[in-house]
């Protein structure tokens, strides 16, 4: 069954209160945030019940904002997704072949997450690291100028830290 | 070297941190603006010194401001719009990943000035690691009784709260962000009521750009008539331009915008020239949404004038031969670069991140994308050309929010200047397969009409 932690529910409580009173529907996107990170990096529709069930309100108002914004999983992903960005600035640098180095690396095209279920590989529009193309978002941070090499190794450190955590 | 005002202090270790900004003069724009000035004074100030809205839309400040309605017992809200998502546009991060006080500091005077008790920065859910940045330099100012209840003892009390999106291009969109930030999809609202008057919870709401708010420390440092004398014309102060594609070095520059865009490109104090010893031959120079120009008319206006990298200079010539300031973002393109494959990666944007409210930007941006990809992979026919300027025909103007507008001149742009290149697409399919069509014409010198 999906539930918040008392540490997690604390938190939700600090996001709605920093609204007007009334107003905790304010707090969906970034209470979608944690609930995806907190229930296995995708929304489920149990997940989002519960959402809505905590800020008393409809679970259509929750399924509308989930499938409106890019970073909101609907269905579930690897332990490690791999947000290539491949517009325009990003494309002048050479990103078109970073996600084909990808795609033949891991077997797998866009939108496809390998069969151990470590990685998804998924294209993204613009995430304003223009400069220091091309780049990938990976969880919180971004991975820039990259490289084959560093494409690689980034690779080796994901199955490295998986392998610790198991 | 040009006047900095908002980056100067950047590279000093630990500027960070709360300490070291403080020690190196931060926050003074706070005790002069609560003690010394009152709203009005201040509001005063910022349309003195002229200062435009740094989010791409040029709208000046001072004015926006003072459009805010203030009806009896009604809360009001500043909101700072971080959303950055204007593709070749880094600068907001850049400022909020290394100076994140600034931006408090600015967001402090400017609620004071607008009677904002409950302040929210709004930024792009990617920029997630900065959300942490900002709620320790938050925490810090609080600290230091800069945030919170009866600040530095004047009575004024501000809260600054950051919220993170979730990844829509559309939500740097000033109603579309108020949406989002209610909990809801980001789909802009029809104006009026302007969020002056009805914004986030129906309250009197400002939305300004991350920039704009900086530049607010600076003006109430110096004096709005001392910030006004830098720059040029109704180009005022400094401008952050985030610059990327084929050059030399990319990354984000302080411009007085007296610079030329030549100087801009070549110089090795900003750009440093074309990358691998390539030759220029295209650059968008206000972010993905503003006409791009072949490298004969960047450099040079329609006139045969030096262009100036500032508001008047790159719109110099209207669309049929200038393009905008923008948001900043200075994309630049080599002589490889094919302009053909460029618009379609544009396009491909625009049809993912339109909200898909208004049918002419949802349906248009679909069918750009899809002709595009017709033309560049050997299937195009030369009506698709005058097709795809139809349909941008028919998105400008027509639609709710200027999203439309933003995916339409892209595509208008490159017709307008790249059309031969279009065309042998078309003509050579097989050959467009194997190679670009290259530099072509579009740095040779621009034929001058000389008048009598």
């Amino acid at each position: 069954m999906v539930k918040f932690s008392e540490a997690q529910l604390a938190e939700v409580k600090r996001l709605v209160a920093r609204y007007p009173e009334g107003k905790q529907k304010s707090a969906l996107l970034p209470v979608l945030h944690l609930a995806q990170d907190s229930f296995g990096g995708w929304l489920s529709s149990e997940t989002m019940d519960y959402v809505a069930e905590l800020l008393q309100i409809t679970p259509i108002e929750v399924y509308e904002v989930a499938t409106f914004y890019s970073m909101y999983n609907t269905k579930p992903v690897g332990k490690y997704m791999f947000e290539v960005c491949q517009t325009g600035p990003c494309m002048l640098r050479g990103s078109d072949d970073i996600i084909a180095y990808i795609e033949k690396t891991l077997g797998i095209k866009p939108g496809e997450t390998t069969a151990d279920g470590l990685f998804t590989l998924k294209t993204v529009e613009c995430l304003g690291a223009c400069g220091y193309a091309p780049m990938m978002q990976l969880g919180k941070h971004y991975r820039e100028h990259l490289t084959k090499e560093k494409v690689d190794a980034i690779i080796d450190e994901c199955r490295k830290t998986a392998g610790v955590l198991n | 070297m040009s006047v900095k005002l908002l980056l100067a202090k950047a590279h000093i270790e630990g500027i960070r941190g709360f300490e070291v900004y403080r020690r190196e003069g931060g926050y003074q724009s706070v005790e002069k603006a609560l003690k010394q000035m009152n709203p009005e004074s201040i509001v005063e100030e910022v349309k003195k010194s002229g200062l435009r809205g740094r989010g791409g839309a040029g709208f000046p400040a001072g004015m926006k401001w003072s459009f805010i309605a203030k009806p009896e017992g009604v809360p009001r809200h500043l909101v700072c719009n971080a959303d950055e998502s204007e593709p070749g546009t880094f600068k907001d991060r850049y400022l909020m990943e290394f100076l994140p006080h600034l931006l408090i500091e600015g967001l402090i005077v400017s609620s004071f000035a607008l009677g904002s008790n409950d302040t929210y920065i709004y930024i792009r859910g990617e920029y997630a690691w900065i959300v942490d940045i900002l709620e320790d330099a938050i925490n810090e100012a609080k600290a230091n009784g800069f945030l919170g209840k009866n600040i530095l003892g004047t009575g004024f009390d501000c809260e600054i709260h950051v919220q993170r999106g979730a990844g829509a291009y559309i939500c740097g969109e000033e109603t579309a962000l108020i949406e989002s930030l209610e909990g809801k999809r980001g789909n802009p609202r029809i104006k009026p009521p302007f969020p002056a008057i009805q914004g986030v919870w129906q309250r009197p709401t400002v939305v300004n750009n991350v920039e704009t708010l900086a530049a607010v420390v600076p003006i109430i440092n110096m004096g709005g008539e001392e910030y006004a004398k830098i720059g040029v014309g109704k180009s005022t102060g400094t401008k952050l331009i985030s610059a990327c594609g084929n050059i030399n070095k990319p990354g984000v520059y302080e411009i007085d915008m007296t610079i030329s865009v030549e100087d801009f490109i070549y110089s090795d104090e900003y750009c440093g020239g074309i990358a691998n010893g390539k030759k220029l031959k295209a650059c968008i120079p206000g972010g993905s949404s503003v006409p791009i120009l072949p490298a004969n008319l960047l450099l040079k206006t329609a006139k045969g004038e030096t262009r100036y990298m500032n508001y008047e200079s790159l719109s110099d010539g209207g669309f049929a031969s200038g393009s905008m300031m923008g948001s900043g973002g200075f994309i630049v393109l080599d002589e490889d670069q094919c302009i053909v494959r460029n618009t379609l990666s544009l396009a491909r944007f625009y049809r993912h991140e339109s909200c898909g409210q208004c049918s002419p930007c949802r349906e248009g941006t679909g069918w750009m994308e899809k002709i595009l990809h017709n033309i560049e992979y050997g299937k195009g026919k030369i009506s698709d050309i005058d097709l795809l300027w139809d349909i941008q025909r028919k998105i400008e103007g027509n639609t709710i929010c200027p999203l439309g507008d933003a995916a339409a001149w892209p595509v208008a742009a490159a017709i307008r200047h790249f059309r031969d290149e279009f065309e042998w697409h078309v003509n050579n399919p097989l050959e467009a397969q194997e190679k670009n069509y290259g530099l072509a014409h579009y740095a040779d010198p621009i034929h001058v009409p000389v008048t009598a």
